[in-house]
């Protein structure tokens, strides 16, 4: 249902929650770019004007960052897409080899596997993990593989929250957790990362261990977090993690960590595993992707893994909601992880090369940002990285003046420039949401190609000013 | 820590640090109420015991030994001092560690189950130790554990039993599906994430084959969700519309998911069996019909929809024009929504029609048809299916979608789309594979039959589907020898025991009904037919040479 009020914006009473939208208008059609408290949403309405001028809406798309249908809508208005956060770029050959060759396998690959995970996947993940988690994993009863690392979430927080339990999210988070917790008839709770000094780097946003701890009542159940961080790209350090466990400990709380990026670091940054600390392993779930592990998010192959105690649960959801998951692409990512712990640390492996791929690119888009007075957040790890619009000298043209300093320039960025990006106070609680309107973000696991037309765009923009 | 300072903490602390910093080894707190020693205390030295432990010792336990202090002497007991030894755990390096955890334990344990100290605890926080209450399962789950499945797909994994179990092909499915699945993944685009209530081009071509069977225009993109199988929709289905404090009927013999589905999202299974009508030679599922009166009487204010399986898995039954114009009636009379599992809905033979409730006046806007790719191309591993529905109730299913999964796999939903669009062609013809894999499996169907009543069981001949009903009262086997749990239905002990003396694997049918309906069904036991002809013959074999010992 669309809403036009007098100041021009429109409400889309989506199917969740009421949306605000603001709308740029490139060419013929209009462009619609809805921000609510989980994400920013893109909608492609066109708009005819028939014989009497009345306009009419053709055909909706609501669409979130969605490549294929974002990639025409790049194509048409010329934008030049980081906001996506995913590759535009193939999957290594040799994980698609090996779908490939799954797929033309026997008439098993296309029937039902092990309702927990395909065999010589779970086999594959466990034989992987249990060196770098310093446990001995148990691949049938300490993993769970999900349809994505999505999903991971939803039946940890399905299997583990009860009414009005409550649950930590240490912020900016994706998207998902806030309503996933609330679906489970959770409180979410939020606690900032904050920046700390001359912020020039991940590393500088910090967590505060008193903010943190004062957080903790008698009904907190869990704390998530993610690391590497989307969007900051932070990767915490041990000391930070031990602060974390040891709050977990003293108050028996559960921990969610979100590892999708885990092999994405850089400057020797080191991803370490809050499971891997003592006391931890019993009470946490590591949440893991192949999308992101083999630059694959198609494929939608995740996996969970902890102590079988609270696996089982995790096990009890699935069973009752997907209960299988798709085998071929679990087959191909199971022979995707022998390859990598064969090659394990050897320059072949590709979880050293698609982050030394991706330290280069992260250079190249900070420079092409500071060039124009975008203050760039030199990301630990991940592939994204937010930039500090504070400095940046632009007239921002447009009538709406409630709406947040970061969705306005990201607006104006798209409707004169010509680049997608994200903004950042999207992932941020409402409670938040005003302290942190002042970044938007940026994805660099692009093709060259594309990084090269965003660096014209920003050099073009530079010698403007 | 030097030892003193260290026993002074341990004093009628609380909380109990115990730590010995060797080398880089450090402390796992454990939490501990009190220490005493008994029998004699100063001047004894450390225990033998205890010198003899490792440098990797470690203090656990959780169990508390209060009962056994109180049974001591009170004058016995002194703070340890010199006796408890510090005892570290060792933390895993990044490097992993020398001394597996395992081994720390237990020299643990040892040490605290030795009687020269009771150590009153509560619990402590290192690894390998089970949770406690506290990270139990949410309510929602509780009781939803185990399933038929849990039990029988290990039973009959074994490669010597000839599985007729659970339900999936052994037939390959078509090799343009294949051919396709390995197109769509070649292409870079295919390989991330697509439109999150489904492919484009799948929902695309879903409208184009469903507008056609339903003889209305569908909107791909409103009225279609597509979902990790049809199990995925009946999910999305009940948490998007089922509430907490509603009534869901269901109708027996059901596919097993549907009461936990229906409990988890907190509302009340309500059951009505089909049953049987007296008086025929030969049984087919058509000869299971549901009480038009009973029906009526499981309706009331509460009833927030009711779930309908046609074809009905397990029996086969498919649901004629009146039966579904009576369960229609209802359904309008007290405004209840429908749930239509049409997943074998290609799957029917020869005399008998699938009819869409959906397509009943008035049923449109209150039902949700679900169907699914792997049922219907023979890939139940790719796990892909589908709501169809009005928009206002489909939106809700997008909801639940994109807070628990987001978006399904891009190159499969491809593959099912170029799938879905080659057979809309052939609709209608013998060449499309929707009438084709009928054709084929109507063969299978009544050589299962006949092989089953040579062995002296009787069949329920399916009008649908790929399962058969049998019934094995007329073989009088005798299970009492077969050692169950307690109250176990016939049908089971009865799978379990064919499974092992006999190598062939099926289901047995009180997985699909309620206690009350178990009498009724107990008898029975559900084969699969979808198998290509060896693994048939195979279970021919074992099934002629039933009565030979």
């Amino acid at each position: 249902m669309i809403v036009q009020n007098e100041k021009g914006y429109v409400f889309f009473s989506s199917i969740t929650r009421p949306m605000k939208a603001t709308y740029c208008s490139t060419g013929s059609n209009e462009d619609f770019i809805f921000s609510d408290y989980y994400s920013t949403w893109f909608l492609v309405c066109s708009n005819v004007t028939d014989n009497s001028g009345n306009s009419t809406a053709v055909s909706e798309q609501l669409f979130r960052t969605n490549r294929v249908e974002f990639t025409q809508l790049a194509a048409e208005y010329k934008v030049v897409n980081l906001g996506q956060g995913f590759p535009d770029f193939s999957p290594p050959p040799f994980i698609q080899e090996a779908f490939c060759k799954a797929v033309s396998g026997g008439p098993t690959m296309h029937q039902y596997t092990r309702a927990f995970g395909h065999p010589p996947l779970v086999k594959s993940l466990a034989k992987f993990f249990s060196g770098i988690v310093g446990h001995e994993i148990d691949a049938l009863e300490d993993i769970l593989v999900t349809v994505g690392a999505y999903q991971a979430l939803f039946c940890a927080f399905q299997a583990l929250v009860d009414e009005g339990d409550e649950v930590i999210i240490v912020e900016p988070f994706f998207d998902c957790y806030q309503p996933m917790v609330a679906m489970a008839g959770g409180k979410a709770v939020y606690v900032p990362l904050r920046p700390s000094g001359a912020v020039l780097s991940s590393g500088d946003w910090v967590l505060s261990a008193e903010e943190l701890a004062s957080k903790i009542t008698a009904r907190t159940k869990a704390i998530v977090i993610n690391t590497p961080n989307n969007p900051i790209g932070k990767v915490y350090k041990t000391e930070e993690l031990q602060m974390i466990a040891d709050l977990c400990i003293k108050h028996d709380l559960l921990c969610i960590s979100d590892e999708v990026y885990e092999w994405l670091t850089y400057d020797g940054a080191k991803h370490v595993k809050i499971a891997s600390l003592p006391g931890m392993w019993e009470r946490t779930v590591t949440v893991g992707s192949a999308g992101k592990t083999f630059s694959a998010t198609g494929w939608k192959v995740g996996w969970a893994m902890g102590s079988g105690q609270v696996i089982k649960h995790m096990k009890t959801i699935h069973q009752n909601t997907v209960y299988h998951c798709a085998t071929a692409a679990q087959e191909a990512v199971g022979h995707g992880f022998e390859r990598e712990h064969k090659l394990f640390g050897s320059p072949e492996s590709y979880f050293q090369q698609l982050p030394a791929t991706l330290q280069q690119k992260r250079t190249k888009l900070a420079a092409c940002l500071e060039s124009v007075g975008l203050q760039p957040v030199m990301p630990e790890g991940g592939y994204f990285m937010i930039a500090d619009i504070s400095s940046v000298k632009v007239n921002l043209n447009d009538q709406s003046t409630d709406e947040a300093d970061d969705f306005r320039f990201v607006k104006w960025l798209i409707k004169e420039k010509g680049l997608a990006t994200i903004p950042v106070s999207a992932f941020y609680s409402p409670e938040h949401r005003k302290e942190f309107d002042n970044y938007i973000r940026f994805c660099f696991v692009k093709e060259d190609s594309t990084l090269d037309a965003a660096e014209e765009i920003l050099r073009k923009w530079s010698q403007e000013q | 820590m030097a030892e003193d300072e260290m026993f002074n903490l341990l004093r009628g602390l609380s909380f109990l640090l115990i730590v010995r910093d060797v080398s880089s080894y450090t402390l796992t707190a454990v939490q501990v109420w009190s220490v005493h020693a008994i029998g004699p205390s100063s001047g004894k030295g450390t225990p033998d015991y205890m010198k003899s432990q490792s440098k990797n010792q470690a203090i656990s336990n959780d169990r508390e030994r209060s009962s056994t202090a109180s049974s001591r002497c009170p004058s016995q007991r002194t703070t340890v001092r010199q006796q408890v030894s510090c005892a570290v755990t060792h933390r895993p390096t990044d490097g992993g560690c020398l001394t597996p955890i395992t081994t720390c334990m237990n020299i643990a344990r040892q040490v605290l189950n030795c009687p020269l100290f009771n150590i009153h605890y509560r619990r402590f926080c290192t690894s390998q130790y089970t949770m406690t209450s506290r990270h139990a399962n949410s309510k929602r789950i509780q009781g939803l554990d185990k399933n038929v499945w849990v039990a029988f797909t290990s039973l009959a994994a074994d490669p010597s039993i000839v599985n007729l179990g659970q339900g999936y092909p052994d037939i390959p499915p078509p090799s343009y599906v294949k051919e396709a699945l390995a197109k769509a993944a070649s292409v870079d685009q295919m390989n991330q994430y697509t439109r999150g209530f489904g492919h484009p081009s799948l929902v695309k071509g879903l409208s184009q084959v469903y507008g056609k069977v339903y003889g209305r225009q569908i909107d791909p993109f409103k009225e279609i969700l597509v979902t990790v199988g049809g199990y995925g929709s009946l999910f999305s289905t009940m948490q998007g519309l089922v509430e907490e404090g509603d009534e869901v009927i269901i109708i027996e013999p059901f596919f097993d998911c549907y009461v936990p589905m229906v409990r988890m999202a907190g509302a009340k299974p309500v059951l009505i069996p089909l049953r049987l009508k007296s008086g025929k030679t030969t049984i087919t599922s058509a000869d299971w019909v549901l009480d038009p009166d009973e029906l009526s009487s499981k309706f009331n204010s509460k009833t927030k929809a009711i779930i309908i399986n046609t074809p009905n898995n397990p029996i086969g039954k498919v649901f004629t024009r009146d039966e579904l114009q009576m369960i229609a009636d209802l359904c309008i009379k007290h405004d209840t929504l429908c749930f239509s599992d049409e997943v074998y809905e290609w799957l029917i033979y020869r005399g008998h029609q699938h009819i869409k409730i959906a397509t009943l006046p008035g049923m449109w806007d209150r039902t949700i048809t679900i169907s699914s790719a792997g049922k219907t191309f023979s890939v139940t591993g790719w796990k892909l299916g589908w709501s169809i529905g009005p928009e206002h109730l489909i939106k809700h299913l997008q909801t639940v979608m994109q807070n628990t999964l987001y978006t399904c796999p891009t190159p499969l939903q491809e593959a099912v789309a170029q799938g879905m669009l080659l057979n809309c062609e052939l609709m209608g013809q013998p060449e499309c594979y929707f009438t084709s894999l009928a054709e084929e499996l109507e063969g299978k169907r009544d050589r299962m039959a006949a092989i089953v009543q040579e062995a002296g069981m009787t069949p329920v001949i399916p009008e649908g589907g790929y399962f058969m009903l049998v019934d094995v009262t007329s073989l009088n086997q005798d299970l009492s020898h077969v050692t169950d749990d307690e109250g176990e239905a016939y049908d089971y002990k009865f799978v379990k025991w064919m499974i092992k003396e006999k190598k062939l694997a099926a289901i047995p049918v009180t997985a699909f009904v309620g206690d009350e309906s178990k009498k009724q069904f107990e008898k029975y036991i559900r084969l699969c037919f979808i198998k290509q002809d060896s693994t048939l013959d195979a279970a021919e074999k074992i099934l002629k040479n039933w009565t030979k010992i």
